[in-house]
């Protein structure tokens, strides 16, 4: 056994964050440890990173006991963690940022031609193509990634920590990545895959520890289980079967009408001619590889951004070029694609996060409704299962998923007859992705239009009636729910046109 | 009847842009750290009168610079703490630290002096003026880089010195990462606080070699208030000149003209309150042109996980 960790107890507190887990890790193998938001998986990593001590239990490297009182003690012991946000300095070079720490030097010189020369070498040897001279701030996402990696290959690292590697790629990059796993995994380094995407976890891990409640639920053989029952055991019930019901949609309301945005001068427009509706009672889902528009579109039919030309109409009224408080007059609510740029102010309470928007309800002649306020956003926490210690803590020491789940609250509870819904369950879990699809299509059983932007192709495949696919800024193709399939969908994506 | 522009007018630049390029090199070696350092001129002023206390104390030139280095250093130490170790805002601390210096100094000149407003002692010497060998006797030449004090010659070796530094050295590198990056830098075992204390105690030390240059230079007194806005200059000279060593060498030259040139342009009777204006507009002006590309950090990016 390369790692193996006994009876880990973390209490901070009163809080049990970690209650007796074991956890082990052999040499070349992909252990995926899975469970829902505040389940205690960042917490165990943080024990094996050396960024938090166990108040129990021992941690042991290939059999000998040790304690790790610092990131900088856990990567000498040849564990490597690579963050879900990326610790990279995007200014610098793809080879700065990989040597950086152990930098070739003669003499206090940094020799950057041996980094580059050492970094070519380290690509080539682990398959890991980068561009050693290339800045990080040009590289795409999946790319910086595998520049974090190699970073921590450069350390010596033998187990690679991955926090939620898979969020930010586009599912092309995604492929590549598991693959890239699987093949350091021959090559005999090791990994621990943090992850809520069950079908990727499944292709990909050797073995499988499910997490719930700081407990563990059961470790399993990647090759015994399936989805249905990881899902049981991280939730702990019976996931409801999904159904919904055949659209039965109505008039418009949400018109785009030849729609373009031009991009920076000399380059290809941002949204080109871009046309399309959204009628009561249904769901339209815009797919795309990250790039192609979605941003900007979102922006247009949310007054976030101007069109260059072409007109956006909303329930009716002609919206194109007002500001986004005229929009949200004239029926918009807007789950955000950035949650923390657009959806929430870090630095305030839940409370205050779940005025935002409502402050006009919420309020009497100028004067703010403490006790509405409470009363009403107690109720969303409530009925969305926000985990938050009280309503006065502050939004950025709620996790990612139950910080979305409290935007979400909050834009439904407008009840406007549009519903913007973009990423709507970007790093939540099930439970919580249970939630807002339900919250989503209930509100298109009320009747409701709603835009829904994902990158995960399953979500839209799930709650669409029609699909609309985006390439290099213009409508590639559309889809029915029933014509609809991921390949057909991925083709469209990469610019292969209708056949 | 003197002309407008002669060769004169660059030899008093250089010595008139010493304090300003030393105190815009501390300004952008906390840029470099991501610390927005406002105290450049309260720690120019400190130096500035401790030079000249050292100076009439021990009666050596030498000791007296050493003696502004290391109170200014000091001073720099309870910025470095304030805003590292306690993660006061930047902006704030500099402001107090600028209000602390004009008080202390102004308070001390009549506590230790028993003067109120200037102290001058004709028997206290200033800086050596160096004339460089052969170089001096090259006609303008001379004229221009021979004959100013070992600070005006320093100041210009530093910014050699510290282009090479930054973007040469291992260390150098790193610092740079601890300022792009702190979390990533703390999360490689860079130790980040030491090169943020670090960087801040060496802007201390040219603040008060700056100082020093001020009241010891082409001139040998204390005046309250000497600084009169040259810190706030050397901070828009580090970000004009991108916290680069040589841009912002650029930038302090630019700035150190002007206010040459506004000196000249009084013996042309032009109104002194006019001319005296004339550098504080052009950092207006400067900052206008610039405002997106300001290098500009905050240390406030340490508490963002």
């Amino acid at each position: 056994m390369l790692l193996q960790m006994e009876g880990i107890t973390k209490r901070y507190g009163g809080l049990t964050a970690n209650d007796s887990v074991n956890f082990s890790l052999r040499e070349g193998e992909v252990h995926a440890l899975v469970g829902e938001n505040g389940a205690g998986k960042s917490t165990l990593m943080r024990m094996l990173y050396g960024e938090e001590q166990p108040t129990e239990g021992k941690i042991r490297i290939l059999g000998e006991p040790r304690a790790f009182t610092a990131p900088s003690d856990a990567i000498k012991a040849g564990i490597g963690m690579v963050h879900q946000h990326f610790m990279l300095f995007p200014s610098f070079t793809v080879a700065e940022n990989i040597v950086i720490g152990r930098e070739p030097k003669s003499g206090g010189k940094f020799d950057r031609k041996a980094a580059a020369e050492h970094v070519r070498a380290l690509s080539e040897k682990y398959g890991m193509p980068v561009d050693p001279s290339a800045k990080v701030a040009d590289c795409p996402v999946g790319v910086q990634q595998r520049i974090e990696i190699l970073k921590v290959l450069n350390q010596g690292a033998k187990l690679i920590i991955l926090d939620e590697p898979t969020g930010a790629l586009t599912p092309l990059e995604v492929d590549w990545l598991l693959r890239a796993i699987r093949r350091l995994a021959a090559q005999g380094i090791s990994f621990i895959l943090i992850s809520h995407k069950l079908h990727e976890v499944l292709g990909t891990a050797d073995r499988i520890t499910v997490l719930r409640d700081g407990k563990v639920t059961g470790t399993v053989n990647a090759a015994d289980t399936d989805a249905a029952e990881l899902s049981r055991m991280m939730v702990g019930r019976e996931l409801a079967p999904f159904e919904r019901k055949a659209a039965n949609a109505g008039e418009a309301v949400l018109a785009v009408d030849r729609v373009t945005v031009r991009g920076p001068k000399g380059g290809k427009p941002l949204l080109d001619n871009v046309s399309f509706t959204v009628r009561a009672g249904e769901i339209v889902g815009i797919a795309g590889v990250s790039g192609n528009g979605q941003s900007e579109l979102l922006q247009a039919v949310s007054g976030l951004r101007a069109v260059d030309e072409g007109r956006v109409a909303l329930a009716g009224a002609d919206v194109t070029n007002k500001d986004a408080a005229q929009f949200r007059q004239a029926g918009l609510a807007h789950i955000p694609e950035d949650r923390y740029l657009w959806g929430a102010a870090k630095e305030e309470s839940v409370a205050d996060n779940g005025l935002m928007g409502h402050v006009g309800s919420l309020s009497r002649r100028g004067i703010l409704r403490k006790t509405e306020i409470r009363d009403t956003v107690s109720q969303w926490v409530k009925s969305f299962n926000v985990k938050t210690a009280s309503l006065d803590t502050k939004a950025k020491h709620l996790s990612g998923g139950n910080m979305q789940k409290l935007i979400v609250a909050r834009e439904m509870a407008h009840g406007t007859p549009f519903v913007i819904a973009a990423e709507p369950t970007r790093g939540v879990d099930i439970g919580a992705m249970e939630t807002i699809h339900d919250a989503l299509l209930k509100r298109r059983e009320e009747r409701g239009a709603i835009l829904l932007v994902s990158s995960e192709l399953t979500e839209i495949l799930k709650l669409s009636d029609r699909i609309l696919v985006l390439y290099e800024g213009k409508i590639a193709g559309e889809l029915s729910a029933e014509e609809a399939t991921e390949e057909k969908i991925s083709m469209l994506m990469a610019g292969g046109g209708r056949d | 009847m003197e002309t407008l522009l002669d060769w004169s007018l660059l030899s008093a630049t250089l010595w008139k842009v010493a304090p300003l390029l030393l105190a815009a090199l501390a300004g952008a070696m906390c840029a470099r750290v991501g610390i927005f350092n406002v105290a450049l001129e309260g720690m120019m002023l400190t130096g500035a009168f401790t030079a000249i206390l050292g100076n009439y104390w021990f009666d050596n030139v030498l000791l007296g610079v050493v003696f502004a280095c290391l109170c200014v250093g000091a001073l720099s130490l309870l910025f470095g703490y304030l805003v590292i170790g306690l993660q006061a805002n930047a902006i704030v601390v500099g402001t107090a630290i600028n209000f602390l210096a004009t008080g202390l100094t102004a308070f001390s000149l009549f506590a230790i002096f028993g003067v109120k407003g200037q102290f001058r002692d004709s028997a206290m010497s200033g800086l050596p003026k160096w004339n460089i060998p052969l170089v001096q006797d090259i006609p303008v030449v001379g004229e221009l880089l021979s004959g100013h004090t070992p600070l005006v010659y320093l100041a210009f070796l530093l910014v050699v010195a510290l282009q090479f530094f930054l973007f040469r050295t291992v260390m150098g590198f790193r610092l740079l990462a601890v300022g792009e990056n702190p979390v990533a830098a703390k999360s490689l075992g860079l130790p980040v606080r030491r090169y943020q204390y670090g960087a801040i105690v060496f802007s201390g030390i040219l603040c008060g070699l700056a100082g020093a240059q001020l009241s010891l230079g082409q001139v040998t007194l204390f005046t309250e208030n000497m600084t009169a806005g040259r810190g706030f200059i050397a901070l828009v000279a580090t970000m004009l000149g991108q916290s680069n060593p040589i841009g912002v060498m650029g930038a302090s030259l630019l700035f150190g003209f002007l206010d040459t040139l506004s000196t000249r342009l009084q013996s042309f009777s032009v109104p002194t309150h006019f001319t005296m204006m004339f550098p504080y507009a052009m950092t207006i002006i400067v900052m206008l042109f610039f405002k997106d590309k300001s290098y500009l950090r905050q240390s406030g990016r340490l508490d963002s996980k």
